[in-house]
């Protein structure tokens, strides 16, 4: 399944990236070479396999519902790029 | 007095208790390696201030005849843990000035244990990549070069490098695909990838979730298992740690390997594979068989499709884990004209190469179309090849074979950098644990023609980490490597 430039801008997109117009054909060359490489996975035989989602058996462990931590605003903010009246600032996004 | 960094965790445990050095001497002793040893590029943020105040205060607990199980231990932290008050990056510049305000559940139970931090280590960006060339800060420089500098391997190479070079007594490091083991076989050390949910992620900044997996990079055999006993145990703020008895490890060192089975898969010894890596995996069988061990042949027949099956569902995750670096609430914000454009600028100035090229890999495979014949196709060769292993450790108990099957490499290597996937060629011996979740050590076995350390890998049943250890200890023992460089 190759893919063209078109769908490596659509990809840039989805991942939110950008990649310059020079870089594009250099990408498109090595998704190409990795999905043929990955390709091979088409010859195992999986009929009838169920998808292994994780190699934990354990099961989720219960506990009560209620609150365990909380109240500090300052902290979860503390890191944050732009921030004002104790909220996350974003760029302006409606006219 | 010996040089006090060339004693290990065991060594510097008795050495405190029987008061021969302090646990500040300890630490200064430490801090004069990591000054001489700068040029490797080990360390992207040190706290020896902090280590100090640290070690002043477990001499007080030692003085008094209390203690855990590393005080006064100087300890090196991958930069992929988070550490309260204390930058964390995972080596990427869309983390620079983060500053974690918790602690993450391995690094707390190891100061809980009393371990001194001497500081952050370097690491592949996220951990994604095999030579520590991916780094935001540059690549690590292996201890062991010498006309050329060699990478020092990865993701983990500052812990590994750090350890050779005696800048740590031991430090952490984390398993993705080999991250532990693979820089440990390059640096000459000893590494212990444990089962899947045996440490906390909570806190270890996330790469593939369901691959990822903390272990301690340590000197010998026996450090790594004084590590892994305060590192490992169920942590409710991991929805995926096991909830199982966690054994002093430390006990299985010594135990008589005669009788045990040894399982050498066959389908590993490749055409082409490395001749001297071959004899030194040759030797290894051969020590251990004189040990009493019994020798047997196994099939890991679905092996051959572990790195493709890997390189789609590591990226996968990791697409997923690092959406959440939107320049919004941390690290690095570029500014744009709209949310998106911001999104966008942030990210595409904050990820490098490898990871821009793994997110995308992983949103592809993801994508509306393509999940089935990529995503889930994986997910079900990850069945067929656990399910390898769990038949072949019905014949045997533990599995030997090559950590990696090069030694290290220069730095920028053409070879490795032309193509996408040679690179990640280099995880054969590894990933296909790592999809499995089983735990696995790797140990040098000796050096190469160009004096190289080359390390041998040992494979576990789940939660069978007792009898890797037991197999590594004997076997270090009989290999008689010479310690760090």
């Amino acid at each position: 399944m190759a893919i063209d430039q078109e769908t490596v801008k659509k990809i840039a997109f989805l991942s939110r990236l950008k990649i310059e117009e020079d870089k594009i054909e250099s990408t498109e060359d090595d998704f190409n070479k990795i999905l043929d490489w990955i390709e091979q996975l088409s010859e195992a035989n999986t009929e009838n396999v169920e998808p292994l989602v994780s190699v934990n058996e354990c099961s989720l462990q219960m506990r009560a519902d209620e609150v365990c931590d909380g109240n500090q605003a300052d902290k979860v903010l503390a890191n944050a790029p732009m921030k004002e009246y104790g909220y996350f600032g974003v760029p302006k996004v409606v006219e | 007095m010996t040089e006090l960094t060339k004693l290990t965790i065991a060594q510097a445990k008795k050495g405190l208790k029987n008061k021969e050095f302090s646990a500040v001497e300890l630490v200064e002793a430490y801090a004069t390696k990591m000054n001489k040893g700068k040029k490797y590029n080990a360390y992207v943020c040190e706290t020896v201030e902090q280590a100090l105040e640290q070690a002043k205060q477990s001499q007080m607990r030692l003085d008094r005849g209390e203690g855990g199980n590393l005080e006064g231990i100087p300890l090196g932290i991958k930069d992929l843990f988070c550490t309260k008050d204390i930058a964390t990056t995972a080596c990427s510049n869309i983390l620079k000035g983060f500053v974690p305000p918790y602690e993450s559940t391995v690094t707390k139970k190891l100061l809980d244990a009393g371990a001194n931090f001497l500081g952050k280590l370097n690491l592949d960006e996220f951990a994604m990549g095999g030579s520590n060339e991916t780094s935001a800060f540059g690549p690590v420089v292996n201890p062991w070069s010498k006309d050329v500098p060699l990478v020092a391997g990865g993701s983990s190479g500052g812990s590994a490098a750090a350890v050779a070079a005696e800048m740590c007594a031991g430090a952490t490091g984390t398993d993705t695909g080999g991250s532990i083991r693979q820089p440990s076989a390059y640096c000459g050390v000893t590494g212990i990838k444990p089962t899947y949910g045996r440490c906390s992620r909570y806190g270890i900044i996330a790469f593939a979730s369901s691959l990822d997996q903390a272990g301690p990079i340590a000197k010998d055999v026996r450090d790594c298992a004084i590590m892994l006993n305060s590192m490992a145990g169920y942590d409710a703020k991991d929805s995926t740690s096991a909830n199982v008895a966690v054994p002093d490890f430390e006990r299985f060192l010594g135990d008589d390997i005669k009788g045990m089975k040894i399982g050498i898969p066959k389908e590993y010894r490749v055409d082409g594979l490395n001749k001297e890596i071959a004899a030194y995996w040759d030797k290894a069988a051969e020590m251990l068989k004189a040990r009493g061990a019994e020798i047997v042949e196994i099939s890991l027949p679905n092996t051959k499709y572990a790195l493709a099956t890997y390189y789609i569902i590591a990226p996968a995750e990791a697409s997923a884990n690092l959406s959440r670096y939107d320049g919004l609430r941390f690290g690095n914000r570029v500014d744009g004209n709209t949310l998106d454009e911001m999104y966008i600028n942030s990210r595409s100035a904050g990820f490098g190469k490898e990871v821009k090229k793994r997110i995308m890999v992983g949103t592809y495979v993801l994508s509306a179309g393509y999940y089935d014949a990529y995503y889930l196709k994986a997910q079900k060769v990850r069945r067929l090849i656990r399910d390898d292993f769990i038949k072949a450790f019905e014949k045997c108990d533990v599995i030997l074979t090559p950590t990696s099957p090069v030694a290290a490499f220069p730095i920028g290597d053409k070879s490795m950098q032309d193509d996408p996937i040679t690179m990640w060629l280099n995880d054969i011996f590894t990933v296909s644990v790592s999809l499995a979740g089983l735990p696995a050590m790797s140990l040098p076995i000796g050096l190469n023609e160009q004096g190289l350390p080359l390390g041998i890998q040992i494979i576990g049943k789940a939660f069978d980490e007792g009898a890797v250890l037991k197999t590594g200890f004997a076997l270090e023992q009989d290999v008689n490597f010479g310690g760090a460089k």
